[in-house]
Parts: structure tokens; C-alpha cells; sequence
């Protein structure tokens, strides 16, 4: 049934005997879900360990004397206090502020860097890089098919690699060359479950052995599937439903990502946006009663759904909304059309599920 | 869940709803084949007793983590019981899907439109 186009990870044949069931996504045939189903999945990670093929992200390699200055151009957050072995996450916006991906961008040494992209927009990340780079003694490298990228998240999942690695695994937001399962990595101490855990960029033709024996030391694979319910519930943003070039960062609630002072491309707008305060909120909401809102159910008096699904944690409907900045305050009761049936809902702090044993991380 | 299985004594309807007779009640639920397609079941949003259901036409609403999907009446009638416990049990549908998971059960207003639902074999053969 799945179109012989779409193109597959390195791990295509570890989901198919773990019983995957594959669609197409942004033009990669990935596993949505396994056979013990998505809440088993879901809750393996919030419990213990789940492992998750993500190699069909792209990755983008910045190196040359100007890379610190280039991104510092294109990104939004600061990149020039990146140290080397940091981790980073900022934002991709048009002139006009509007938000055209959100990345993930690592320092592997004073004029190197890794940039991931998120699948479906790669292709025009890469793009925007390359025609904006022109200024700059740089070389913006499409480095895509040279990276698998395995994320091994949940509450034992440090113990899982640290047990097949060389030596100390980076810390939370950290990234470092290491040896794991005797092959190399980059270990990135980094993830979009709320769980601690690491991902790791390795060479594709390394990929299945790394992924066989995480496997057997216990991690449970996870689909997509999962991995949106999981981090839904972690509160992170999904490009394409919460954040769009139709947004800017201050109403999605990711002014923090944004350092005017860099002068970035759309920091103007930006700046403007921030000082004129926003219209409207991105905030997490909870249902009250039964049912489960959906990405692009209407809020009654204004506002929409832009992510929606049941928690498995939590066993209620939640999601994220924009609403009208006036009734954006956490407590605030409001209702979506869920199909042409009102169900109540209330703005829920951030993160709609913590880890009980963990007071501040997030 | 189970293997795929498809009871011989259920009439079926092509968009994966089956029908089991009593006189002129039938009960109705989904398929194994739907509840596969749609994954884990986490809500089901009944009709309410007394409300009028017409063939092909949907009647409710069934969710999984992913999705939401109408389920289409094979048969047109009257909702004479609606089935209260997957209000807390909606999994039935997966585990159970022609038992526990049944959904409605109508009165029927033409019980002659049965003839137009297919068979076990005629189901399964177009799956």
C-alpha cells in the first residue's frame, strides 16, 4: 500500500521484525507504531526506556570561519554563546518573523556545527541556508543521509547506553563524540519525550547493531505515534500544527529561543511583535469532561486547537491551543467545538505531565 | 489483540460495520479489520437512546490515541440500547470487537434492507 518513492531509514528491516506498522512521513516510510500498540509505548518511556528511529530528521553541517556569525544570522536564539559541546534549540524565521522550522543545533567544535531540521522541511532549510550564505566564509553541507539518529529516552535510558559506552555520557543539553556498542556517535544528551535520555547520530551503516542490542538490554521501540502523545504531554512544540509561518515566536511562547540583540533574519518583527505584546497565546489545555480535541477544532468565542490527542499518562483529552491573549491565563475555563459537540476545557500550566519524582526539569 | 476473525453468523457492511439479528433488533459494531485499521480504541462517543439511525449514515464516533473515525449504520432503525460500558472500557472494541465491543443495539425500521448487507465471505474476500 506504501508508495515505492517514499525513502527508508537504515532500520527499515529492525521495524519490520519488531512488527512495525509503517505509513509515510514527510516522504520517509516510518514505523507509527508497534505491535504492543501506542500507549504500551507511551508508557514504556515514561517508565523505563523506549527507542525511537528518528533518522528521517535532517541534519545540516555549518563549518568555515564564519560559521559562528552565519548562524548567528539565521538562527534566533544566541548562538555565539554556544559553547563547543553545547546544545541548542532556536528558531528559522522569514523577514517577517514568521516561523519556518524549529531546530536543534549542536557545536562540535569552534567553527562546526550540526543543525537538525525537521524531515518535512529540510529540503527548504537547507535552501534558505544555502541562499543566505553567500556573505559568509561558510560551508553549508546537506548532511542528511551521512546520519542515522536513534533517541533512547525514559528513566533508564542513560543506564541502557552508558553500560555500552566508553566513557561518561554528556550531560542534559550536551553533546560529545563518544564510542558506543564500538561505534562511533554523537552522543547528544537532548530529546522531545520530557524523559532524560540521550539521541544518538551515528553512521548509518552502524545503525541496526546499535538498535538490536539497546533492544535487548531493554529499551522498548516506539513509533511516532508515541513519541507525538509523549511529547504533547512534555508541552513541546510540533512544526506544522503549533507552529507555522502564519505564527510568530511570542504568541507560540518561544520568546525565550529569540535574542533580538543577534540581529537574526526576522528579529525586527520580532522585537515588534514582543513589544507589542501578543493577540493571541499558544497555551496547553486539558479537557474537563469526556472526549478528546483535535489539531483544528475551533474554541468557541475565538481561538483553535493546533494540537490534540488523549494523554496516556494523564488519561484525559489534552492538546494546545492559541487563544485570544485575554483568556490565555492558567485556571481560565473555555470550551472547544469538537466536532459539532461542546467540550469544556481549562489552560493547564506547563508541562501538562511531569515526572512525579522530578521538582524543576522540563 | 486477537487474531482477525470474522463470525459467520454476522452480516456485514462494506465500510467494515457488522449487524447481528435478533427478530427486528439487530445489534451493530465494527469490524476486526476496522478496530485494526484504527488502532488502540480510547473513546467511543455513543448516540443517545431514542435517536434514529439510517443506513450508510454515521452514528457515532469511535477514537483511538491517533484518530477519530464515524462508524456507519448498516441498517436503519431506532437506537434502542447503546453500550454503557465502553464509556470506561472503550478497549473492548479492540480486544472484544463482536462481543464485549458490540456499540448500539436499533429496532429496525425496514428489516428487508438486511439483504443488501454481505456475508462472511463476500466481507472478507473484498478486505
Amino acid at each position: 500500500m506504501t508508495s515505492p518513492t517514499l525513502k527508508r531509514t537504515a532500520l527499515y528491516d529492525c521495524h519490520r521484525e519488531a512488527g512495525a506498522k509503517l505509513v509515510g512521513f514527510a516522504g520517509w516510510e516510518m514505523p507509527i507504531q508497534y505491535d504492543e500498540g501506542i500507549r504500551s509505548e507511551h508508557l514504556a518511556v515514561r517508565s523505563r526506556t523506549g527507542i525511537f528511529d528518528v533518522s528521517h530528521m535532517g541534519e545540516v553541517e555549518v563549518s568555515g570561519p564564519d560559521a559562528e556569525a552565519f548562524l548567528q544570522h539565521i538562527h534566533s536564539n544566541d548562538v555565539a554563546g554556544l559553547p563547543v559541546g553545547g546544545a541548542q534549540y532556536s528558531l528559522l524565521c522569514n523577514e517577517d518573523g514568521g516561523v519556518l522550522d524549529d531546530l536543534f543545533t549542536y557545536r562540535l567544535s569552534p567553527d562546526r556545527y550540526l543543525t537538525v531540521t525537521n524531515a518535512a522541511n529540510h529540503e527548504t532549510d537547507f535552501a534558505w541556508m544555502r541562499s543566505h550564505a553567500e556573505a559568509f566564509d561558510v560551508e553549508v553541507t546537506d548532511a542528511q543521509d551521512a546520519y542515522a539518529m536513534l533517541a533512547v529516552q525514559g528513566p533508564t535510558a542513560r543506564e541502557i547506553v552508558q553500560a555500552i559506552a566508553d566513557g561518561p555520557l554528556p550531560a542534559r543539553m550536551t553533546a560529545a563524540r563518544g564510542i558506543v556498542f564500538g561505534r562511533s556517535a554523537l552522543i547528544c544528551g537532548t530529546g522531545y519525550t520530557g524523559e532524560d535520555g540521550v539521541e544518538l547520530l551515528v553512521e548509518p551503516a552502524d545503525a541496526a547493531a546499535m538498535w538490536d542490542e539497546i533492544v535487548r538490554r531493554g529499551a522498548v521501540p516506539a513509533g511516532l505515534a508515541a513519541r507525538d502523545t509523549l511529547r504533547l504531554e512534555a508541552c513541546f512544540h510540533l512544526y506544522g500544527n503549533d507552529l507555522s509561518t502564519d505564527c510568530n515566536p511570542i504568541e507560540a511562547g518561544l520568546g525565550w529561543a529569540c535574542k533580538e540583540q543577534t540581529h537574526f533574519i526576522g528579529s525586527d518583527a520580532v522585537r515588534a511583535a514582543r513589544e507589542a505584546g501578543p493577540q493571541r497565546k499558544l497555551v496547553p489545555f486539558k479537557l474537563t469532561g469526556p472526549g478528546i480535541a483535535r489539531a483544528g477544532n475551533p474554541v468557541v468565542g475565538g481561538g483553535e486547537v493546533t494540537s490534540g490527542t488523549l494523554s496516556p499518562s494523564l488519561g484525559i483529552g489534552i492538546g494546545m491551543a492559541y487563544l485570544p491573549v485575554t483568556r490565555a491565563t492558567v485556571g481560565e475555563t473555555f470550551e472547544i467545538d469538537v466536532r459539532g459537540k461542546t467540550r469544556p476545557a481549562i489552560v493547564a500550566a506547563k508541562p501538562l505531565y511531569r515526572h512525579p519524582d522530578k521538582e524543576t526539569d522540563g | 489483540m486477537a487474531e482477525a476473525s470474522y463470525p459467520e453468523k454476522l452480516h456485514y457492511h462494506a465500510e467494515h460495520d457488522w449487524a447481528l439479528l435478533d427478530g427486528d433488533v439487530a445489534t451493530f459494531g465494527i469490524t476486526w479489520f476496522a478496530q485494526d485499521a484504527l488502532g488502540e480504541v480510547v473513546f467511543f462517543d455513543p448516540p443517545e437512546v431514542g435517536s434514529t439511525v439510517t443506513a450508510n449514515e454515521f452514528y457515532a464516533e469511535v477514537e483511538s490515541v491517533k484518530a477519530v473515525s464515524d462508524v456507519i449504520a448498516p441498517l436503519s432503525g431506532e437506537i434502542v440500547e447503546v453500550n454503557t460500558a465502553l464509556a470506561d472500557a472503550p478497549e473492548a472494541i479492540n480486544e472484544e470487537p463482536y462481543d464485549g465491543g458490540w456499540m448500539v443495539k436499533v429496532k429496525l425500521s425496514d428489516p428487508a434492507e438486511v439483504d443488501s448487507l454481505l456475508d462472511r465471505e463476500t466481507y472478507v474476500s473484498g478486505l
